[in-house]
């Protein structure tokens, strides 16, 4: 098996009749020297918190310690109660467990850094509910789950997934293709289809910016991971159309990369710049400075 | 280049809301209790940049002391460390400061205890990683993943050889650095396993080797 995968046109080389989860597992077992079943039982605790996550959030309305967020989740919930989501069950889901989670993470409760904790809720909830809803087994979550962390590696090598460094695109919105990914290969997609669907997400997330106001993970963090997990979905609906990014994955993680470093510093993570430095933030500044 | 692996990506379970700012906070604290390896009578954390800016929303602050007091980056209790009796062991302060020469999220622990006062300074690089850049005036690459090995000698030839010699699993990185030529040099020496009491008492007895610490590597 060969160990260093660092592209994805490498992993499609490996994948010789075997599908992304099988490859990796293989070369992670390997190199950490435990046993498949053994890397698969990390997976399945990152898996199992995860789950844990969007239960305690579902039942929480408690606020952030700035105060500015915590309780769009019950909203949501109270919404969809009365009048169910034009998009059906699964949407009611996929945002509602994204609220959840999200809302869990900023009142410091225990959430899965996936790839980040600013962008925690994208993954799970895509995971989650489709697995819900489509009665999916937990070794095929699995699968997803190990599905998205290989996505999400091999961009890592590249662009180090931090906000401050290339912006939310490589936060929520890699979280997003990771999701894509791990969608992808729950409905059953091949590995091209697999990176299509990785390649559509991200493609259609260069440039996001990180201006969270009073440099918190709140604004806009918290309503981006319901936007970029329903996001993910539309990805993956389209890879496995076999419609295919014209711009190969490695090419779009290349202008993942080049757009990350000619991003404005103001615009990463410092609050200096965009929604961060509105009249209304400036506002909840001063407040909550106090 | 350097690879992460799945489970860096998909981890780790920690209390929110900020990987960098609150887990990689939180991991700091634990490395540079690890390093400082002895009871601790005050420290001061000195916060930078970001960290000085958004910590207290992120908890930065509490994630720091939770870390120095052993906690890890899950426990339900770093929420409420300020009021908890875990945090009587020592007395701490913040001070917040801006240094665009330092990394946007770094911090200095001036510890002071039972092994005289250390200084030791970090950064949290994103999704939770960390590094460890320097204790007192040593330039050291400490990342918590591995079990690492820290010398203080003096910069004579052959230093590595001997050291290197005396341990017999595999290096998986080595990095020095030295005040000057023939001067105290540092050596920190990040292992693929670990290693036992005999071999830090062999290397403890290496002529011109001044300190020898064996810093565990951090629980993913």
């Amino acid at each position: 098996m060969e160990k260093t995968i660092s592209t994805f046109e490498e992993l499609k080389n490996i994948c010789n009749g075997i599908t992304v989860y099988e490859a990796a597992q293989l070369r992670e077992a390997e190199l950490s020297e435990i046993s498949v079943a053994e890397f698969r039982s990390k997976v399945k605790k990152s898996l199992d918190a995860m789950k844990e996550a969007i239960k305690n959030g579902l039942k929480s309305h408690e606020m952030s310690i700035s105060g500015m967020c915590g309780d769009d989740c019950e909203r949501l919930q109270k919404r969809f109660l009365r009048h169910h989501a034009l998009l059906g069950r699964l949407f009611e889901k996929i945002t509602t467990y994204a609220l959840a989670t999200i809302e869990e993470n900023l009142r410091m409760g225990k959430i899965v850094a996936c790839p980040t904790a600013g962008s925690c809720a994208i993954v799970p909830s895509v995971l989650v509910g489709v697995s819900e809803e489509l009665k999916i087994s937990e070794e095929d979550q699995i699968n997803a789950l190990i599905t998205a962390g290989e996505v999400g590696r091999i961009i890592s090598n590249k662009v180090a997934l931090a906000g401050a460094v290339a912006g939310c695109q490589a936060e929520c919105g890699v979280a997003s293709a990771m999701s894509a990914a791990a969608l992808t290969q729950m409905l059953g997609g091949s590995v091209d289809e697999i990176l299509n669907a990785m390649a559509l997400a991200m493609k259609n997330l260069l440039g996001l910016t990180c201006d969270p106001v009073c440099g918190l993970v709140e604004i806009p963090c918290v309503k981006r991971n319901p936007f970029l997990a329903i996001h993910a979905v539309t990805a993956s609906e389209l890879a496995l159309a076999g419609i295919k990014s014209k711009i190969p994955p490695d090419e779009v993680i290349d202008a993942l990369e080049q757009t990350g470093k000619l991003m404005s510093p103001l615009l990463k993570e410092s609050s200096q710049g965009g929604l961060a430095k509105t009249k209304t933030a400036l506002e909840l500044e001063k407040e909550f400075l106090q | 280049m350097k690879q992460s692996t799945i489970i860096d990506i998909i981890s780790p379970i920690m209390a929110g809301p900020s990987s960098s700012h609150t887990a990689g906070a939180i991991r700091l604290g634990l490395m540079a209790k690890n390093i400082y390896n002895g009871k601790i009578k005050s420290v001061t954390f000195r916060l930078y940049n970001s960290f000085a800016l958004t910590g207290k929303g992120h908890g930065t602050d509490k994630g720091l002391l939770a870390g120095l007091l052993g906690l890890a980056v899950d426990d339900s209790r770093i929420k409420n460390i300020f009021n908890s009796d875990i945090a009587k062991q020592f007395d701490y302060n913040y001070e917040y400061a801006q240094d665009f020469n330092r990394h946007p999220n770094a911090v200095d622990f001036t510890i002071d205890g039972e092994n005289g006062r250390m200084i030791i300074s970090g950064e949290s690089v994103g999704a939770g990683e960390i590094a460890i850049r320097k204790i007192n005036d040593f330039t050291v690459k400490l990342t918590g993943k591995y079990n690492t090995l820290l010398l203080i000698y003096k910069d004579v030839p052959n230093m590595i050889a001997r050291v290197t010699n005396a341990i017999h699993i595999n290096i998986a990185s080595l990095n020095c650095d030295r005040y000057a030529k023939g001067e105290e040099a540092s050596m920190s020496i990040c292992l693929d396993g670990s290693v036992d009491d005999k071999v830090l008492d062999f290397l403890k007895n290496i002529k011109n080797v001044y300190f020898v610490s064996y810093i565990k590597k951090l629980e993913s």
